[in-house]
């Protein structure tokens, strides 16, 4: 069976190299369908992983909560609109919830900054230290502050790439400088690694962090002390993320005096659930991508039988000479299948390459990114086979039943 | 001699549309093992037919046919091309070569869908090849061979299984008179020295002289049925 299997396979590339032209054309539709499925899907792999990347950018297993909106004589101030989060409620999750590893606060005002000649409107963010480790940034040059810069209020700063290089000379070495924040000299002790887009598609690194005191006292001119604008608390472990969230809720809940039937004046997002909306959308694209290319393979597939019905009518005399000397339904239904797996899987390797240069092209020309997987490559593989079993098998059959008296007679 | 086809009371009636065809009517046959049989009769007398349920390719609707002692009538499809492939060699008038494809592999043809190795496939089929003269032809395709000459690589793949059985339906309707000399030689030799029973369709009277036994039909029956060249007398009818 196997020397049948493999002879049958070598007349079966023997026959359709007879027409080339034809097998080939019949081999596009595959090409074409393959080669889309697989950049189609090494895009969406793309997008998938770039928009996972900017969720991890956002630290690693961070909880945000943010102050609820604030409503004053029946007019509804927006999210953030309201100061009702404040450092004592970081500082009480911190003793409440043993399960977080640290617990930060920050907030933020754009503010213009001057360094000599030059000037830059950007977000000034007053942090407690921890946040930097929440949200894990990490030093290109210099290094963070510390619990006994906020203690004093020093003048401090930490500048993300984005400031870097809008206000200083490309070789000036920014740490040590000293800056001007809403004309405050302000001494640089640390340069920032960049992190790129955020998951909202905003320059993370257009950013400038100092002492949370410094910025209260000296900076911003807050109306209320110890107000933030944001707490972000992070994990051990990813599963702690959501009960901590829980817990987070519980304790401000108490600390804010709600009722039960009150709604929060606040809010809690942890990084999984942004991780989720954002990959969900990711992960339609990559659906209709498939789905758009699927059809196309579908198209190439009914290239396949309809190219072998052709060629069943075409070799009726073939098939019956076939039969008369000795040959059964099953050798005649394996020589069809054969031929139109044969172009199936060329196609599908064609294919495959094609899909591959595609990408190429697409993250060289566009910019997008693109991830070949080795599953994506094997996954095509399989279903090109698939394929040409599929539309091969009703002209296959056809063939086979042919009554060999008639078969022998057609002309 | 063992009798190598027995037909008993034949019949096939086929169906065109509203009009019945009675192509066999009640056909009874007996041929022995290393005959050679010519069939003749004019067209629509059944021969073809006959020839078709001779050689295993079609079914009769009742009635019996043993081949070698096998009742065939009974058979599926596998094993009827079990049978044609083991014991039936078939000539056909426009000779039925596999297009572009070479003598050595049209010879090779039956031995493929036997799962033959290939070695003994190349091996017998030259051999085949060998005995209808075309030694060094092996690599010709159809088209690059003459009448006779595609003739006989039917031949060769008609014999490369060693058939007890060798139908030929019109072999030389398609040839000169020439090549029809030559194929008709050759049949000759392969029943003479081979003892292969061959059966053959005819309407030349010529070709029919080298048979030994003519049988002529008419109206899906046997009209004449005589040996020319033996002096041996007719079987009696079956007991």
């Amino acid at each position: 069976m196997p020397a049948f299997v493999l002879l049958t396979v070598l007349t079966a590339i023997r026959i359709l190299s007879r027409n080339r032209l034809r097998a080939g054309l019949t081999m596009l539709g595959i090409v074409i369908g393959v080669g889309a499925v697989i950049a189609m899907v090494s895009i969406g792999e793309g997008a998938k992983a770039a928009v996972a990347k900017r969720v991890a950018s956002m630290g690693t297993n961070v909880i945000m909560v943010l102050p609820g909106s604030m409503t004053a004589s029946g007019v509804r101030g927006g999210q953030g609109g309201a100061v009702t989060l404040t450092i004592s409620d970081g500082m009480e999750l911190k003793k409440r919830i043993p399960m977080l590893s640290e617990v930060g606060w920050g907030k933020r005002d754009t503010m213009q900054i001057i360094n000599g000649n030059k000037n830059w409107s950007g977000l000034v963010n007053g942090i407690s230290p921890s946040y930097l480790t929440i949200r894990d940034w990490s030093f290109s040059s210099g290094g963070a502050f510390t619990q006994q810069d906020v203690d004093t209020a020093d003048r401090v700063a930490l500048l993300g790439q984005t400031v870097v290089e809008n206000l200083f000379d490309v070789g000036e070495e920014p740490v040590g400088a000293i800056i001007r924040i809403k004309n405050v000299p302000f001494r640089v002790i640390g340069v920032l690694s960049p992190k790129g887009q955020s998951s909202q598609g905003s320059d993370q690194d257009d950013i400038i962090f100092i002492p949370f005191s410094t910025a209260e006292r000296k900076v911003f001119g807050t109306q209320f002390l110890g107000s933030v604008g944001a707490l972000f608390a992070s994990t051990e472990r990813l599963e702690d993320l959501t009960p901590a969230a829980a817990q987070i809720r519980d304790v401000i809940r108490a600390r804010h005096r709600l009722q039960p039937d009150q709604e929060d004046d606040f809010t809690i997002r942890t990084q999984v659930d942004i991780g989720k909306v954002q990959e969900s959308t990711s992960e339609t694209l990559t659906v209709m991508l498939f789905a758009i290319a699927s059809v196309s393979l579908l198209v190439g597939g009914i290239g396949i039988m309809n190219i072998l019905l052709v060629s069943v009518t075409e070799r009726t005399r073939e098939i019956g000479v076939r039969m008369a000397v000795g040959a059964k339904r099953r050798h005649i239904v394996m020589q069809f299948l054969i031929e139109a797996v044969t172009l199936s899987v060329v196609g599908g390797c064609l294919g495959i390459l094609v899909g591959i240069l595609g990408a190429r092209v697409t993250t060289a020309i566009a910019g997008w990114p693109t991830i070949i997987s080795a599953e994506t490559v094997m996954a095509a593989f399989v279903f090109s086979i698939a394929v040409g079993l599929f539309f091969g098998l009703y002209p296959a059959n056809k063939a086979s039943r042919l009554n060999p008296i008639d078969a022998l007679r057609y002309e | 001699m063992a009798a190598l086809i027995r037909c008993e009371d034949l019949w096939k009636i086929y169906r065109l549309g509203d009009v019945e065809v009675q192509a066999l009517r009640g056909l009874n046959l007996s041929i022995d093992s290393g005959e050679f049989v010519a069939v003749m009769g004019a067209s629509g007398s059944g021969k073809s037919t006959l020839m078709n349920i001779l050689g295993c390719l079609d079914q009769p609707t009742t009635g019996r046919y043993w081949l070698n002692d096998v009742d065939a009538a009974g058979l599926r499809a596998d094993q009827l091309a079990d049978i044609r492939n083991r014991q039936i060699g078939f000539v056909f008038q426009n000779f039925n070569l596999i297009p572009r494809t070479s003598a050595l592999e049209n010879a090779q043809l039956p031995l493929f869908y036997r799962g033959v190795s290939l070695r003994e496939q190349r091996v017998l089929a030259t051999e085949a090849l060998c005995r209808v003269g075309l030694q060094g032809r092996e690599g010709h395709y159809p088209t690059q061979l003459s009448g006779g000459q595609q003739q006989r690589v039917a031949i060769a793949r008609a014999l490369v299984t060693a058939p007890s059985l060798l139908l030929a339906d019109e072999p030389t309707g398609n040839l000169d008179t020439e090549s029809s000399r030559e194929i008709m030689t050759i049949l000759d030799q392969l029943n003479k020295e081979q003892g292969i029973t061959i059966i053959l369709v005819t309407h030349e009277t010529d070709i029919a002289a080298y048979a030994e036994r003519e049988i002529v039909m008419k109206d899906g029956r046997i009209l004449t049925d005589r040996h020319t060249k033996s002096t041996v007398p007719l079987s009696g009818p079956e007991a």
